[in-house]
């Protein structure tokens, strides 16, 4: 069983005087584009449940839709010199990171000018040059590569730093404790980011493993470690950004659990065996874009209308980059090999 | 630079570390991790002062902890840096092989070549310490099996050192697997910088009744094989292949064109490795016409090492082995 709604709603609730001050902070373009981008993660990827449903598409998808809080909240707390490492859910991290939606989109398509050309596919979006390393689809293995990208930040003395995404299943690998390890003895700027939705796919995390919050494992390695309520943008924002700041300081890593709940299965041949429509339906009521739209039309940061302005032009972007990429060429059977190494 | 430099013996652990010290001092982007490489030297005492020289950041003692070591390695490798890595024991890389075949062999590809992976993983190998079953294996064939990494395997100081030159100046993951009973084995090697290319087999040996094709250790024991059987009239040619992956196919099928009768001989388990795959290359190439005599092979047997000392030299190839198998097959059908 997920955490409940309700010890959610009250003991993760993210102070109003916080709340307050970054509404003051943040300037009012980035909020609103925080809200665009989170609708955009959500209209890309229900355009891709389409896709599949229409044939188009051949391959696998792991939806984060219900999750965009944790994806856009955290990458929020960045400067775009900033990098990510991420995992198989991670359209949301890509389109946060700035990825243009139509190679996105392409590459999702499995079409020659999409991010990887083709050869990625969703479980491994990229955008390097926008320093996004990169979905890894074998869970926990952004975790010790991540140390690594965080090392050559370090030698290479930059105070860029990277958040490393993966999900609670990670928290179960040996990979993770290894790299949280390394990356805390070597104080290295890296926030490791639990895009924690509460199953590795049917196995719940009160099932997997015998602490509350993943959080708690951040003790083992001798960093700070906070839950957060990942259906709350702004609360993971704040967070991240914390441990950000610690982390391009120098003084090591630190562990954020943004607890969410993601609304499909875990891809697309889950049937949602393992739980029911009430807990699925109860999840729903903390949907991230809603609360985010409503706080900002509450703080007159934007009206109704700018809102639903903002909504529709970012289904729209959708729409246009799926019908453009379909038109792509496919990639080239021929001389694959040769791509395999570097010269 | 004088001659007598030049002819200077040095043995294979000294080659190695004159390696990471040259490409370190050239290149400041090299650097090495591994467990207890720093102050204790390495488990084979390769990196020995090379702590003193580079400093801690540049040598890095980490936890005993292979994955994220080769994810240190993978991540700063995409960041632009040249780790080498190094595993105390090839069979540690157990622990590591979700990085090194997940993430870096494949990043480059699956990623649409927008990133390298310039890392080496330096990984002691091979039967005859009295390791047991659990530090002597020969693992090489999963990794020719593993598109993405190139797979490199010296017998010599020269080799070494010219290998693990170019192995840190590709752009690629090379797994460099050094055999443990050559670390204490002396060879010329010249002081100055250079590399052997890889993808390129020697001939060690030149002869004309037939051909052995190994590598590693067992390159040794095919020379002193090839000087008895010289002794008895059977000239030998014996063909050190030094890169696994990628394969120079030629100079093996030269070389069985030339001879006629071919010898594949390794050290790890028969079933599945890497000389079964020099044997089907040959059996699918128009030399398998020129062949008198079926392909033959000498390999490891299908089992653990085991520790007794009598049971461990029993199961890989010895020079007696490697002698009767080659005379056998030099007079077979004559």
């Amino acid at each position: 069983m997920p955490i409940p709604i309700d010890e959610v709603r009250q003991k993760l609730r993210l102070d109003d005087r916080i709340k307050r001050r970054l509404l003051k902070e943040i300037p009012r373009e980035k909020l609103l584009d925080m809200l665009e981008k989170m609708y955009l993660s959500r209209y890309f990827e229900e355009n891709a449940e389409a896709l599949y449903i229409r044939g188009l598409l051949h391959g696998t998808m792991h939806l984060s839709i219900g999750m965009e809080g944790s994806s856009i909240g955290s990458i929020a707390a960045l400067r775009p010199t900033d990098y990510i490492i991420h995992h198989h859910r991670g359209h949301g991290h890509t389109i946060a990171k700035g990825a243009d939606i139509v190679l996105m989109m392409a590459e999702f398509m499995g079409k020659e000018p999409g991010y990887c050309r083709g050869r990625g596919g969703s479980m491994h979006i990229a955008d390097i040059e926008g320093r996004n390393l990169g979905a890894t689809g074998i869970v926990g293995s952004s975790t010790a590569t991540g140390a690594g990208i965080a090392l050559a930040l370090q030698m290479q003395g930059k105070d860029d730093v990277l958040l490393c995404f993966f999900g609670d299943g990670a928290t179960n690998e040996g990979e993770f404790h290894e790299a949280l390890n390394l990356a805390s003895v070597w104080k290295l700027p890296v926030v490791f980011v639990c895009d924690n939705n509460q199953y590795g796919l049917s196995m719940s995390t009160d099932r997997s493993m015998n602490v509350k919050h993943v959080s708690e494992r951040a003790a083992s390695y001798g960093i700070p470690g906070v839950t957060t309520d990942g259906n709350d943008v702004l609360s993971v924002y704040y967070h991240v950004s914390k441990a950000v700041e610690r982390a391009r300081k120098g003084e090591g890593p630190s562990l954020v659990d943004n607890l969410a709940y993601r609304w499909r299965g875990h891809s697309k041949s889950d049937r949602n065996l393992y739980r029911t429509a009430e807990e699925m339906d109860a999840w729903k009521q903390l949907d991230p874009i809603k609360r985010f739209a409503e706080t900002l039309v509450e703080a007159k940061l934007a009206t109704a209308d700018e809102v639903a302005a903002i909504d529709q032009k970012a289904l729209t972007t959708i729409q246009d980059a799926s019908e453009k990429a379909l038109q792509f060429p496919e990639p080239s059977q021929e001389n694959l090999e040769a791509e395999v190494y570097a010269p | 630079m004088s001659t007598d430099n030049n002819n200077r013996e040095i043995m294979y652990s000294e080659a190695i570390r004159e390696a990471l010290q040259q490409e370190m001092r050239r290149d400041p982007s090299v650097f090495i991790l591994g467990e207890d490489i720093g102050v204790h030297g390495g488990a084979f005492g390769v990196t020995k002062g090379m702590l003193e020289e580079f400093g801690e950041k540049r040598v890095r003692d980490t936890p005993i902890s292979e994955a994220a070591i080769a994810g240190a390695a993978t991540g700063s490798a995409m960041m632009g840096m040249r780790p080498v890595m190094e595993l105390m024991f090839l069979d540690f890389i157990t622990v590591a092989m979700t990085v090194l075949v997940n993430t870096a062999a494949k990043a480059r590809f699956m990623l649409g070549g927008k990133v390298s992976v310039p890392m080496v993983v330096r990984a002691p190998t091979g039967v005859g310490t009295g390791s047991a079953a659990q530090h002597s294996q020969c693992l090489e064939s999963w990794f020719v099996a593993t598109p993405g990494i190139k797979v490199v395997a010296p017998a010599t100081p020269y080799d070494a050192k010219g290998l693990l030159t170019a192995s840190i100046r590709d752009n690629n993951p090379v797994l460099f697997l050094e055999h443990k009973v050559l670390y204490r084995t002396k060879g010329q090697v010249p002081e100055e910088y250079y590399t052997i290319p890889l993808g390129k087999a020697e001939v060690k040996r030149q002869g004309k009744d037939l051909t052995i094709v190994t590598y590693s250790i067992m390159t040794l024991r095919a020379l002193e094989a090839a000087e008895e059987l010289a002794k008895e009239g059977i000239d030998v040619e014996v063909i050190d292949l030094r890169t696994l992956k990628p394969l120079d196919e030629e100079t093996i099928l030269n070389s069985v064109s030339k001879t006629g009768r071919v010898l594949v001989l390794y050290e790890a388990p028969k079933t599945g490795g890497f000389g079964a795959e020099v044997c089907a290359v040959i059996g699918d190439s128009p030399a398998f016409d020129r062949l008198d005599a079926p392909i033959a092979r000498l390999a490891g047997r299908d089992i653990p090492i085991p520790y007794n000392r009598i049971l461990e030299r029993s199961s890989v190839p010895q020079v007696e082995d490697i002698v009767a198998k080659a005379r056998a097959l030099a007079t077979e059908g004559r």
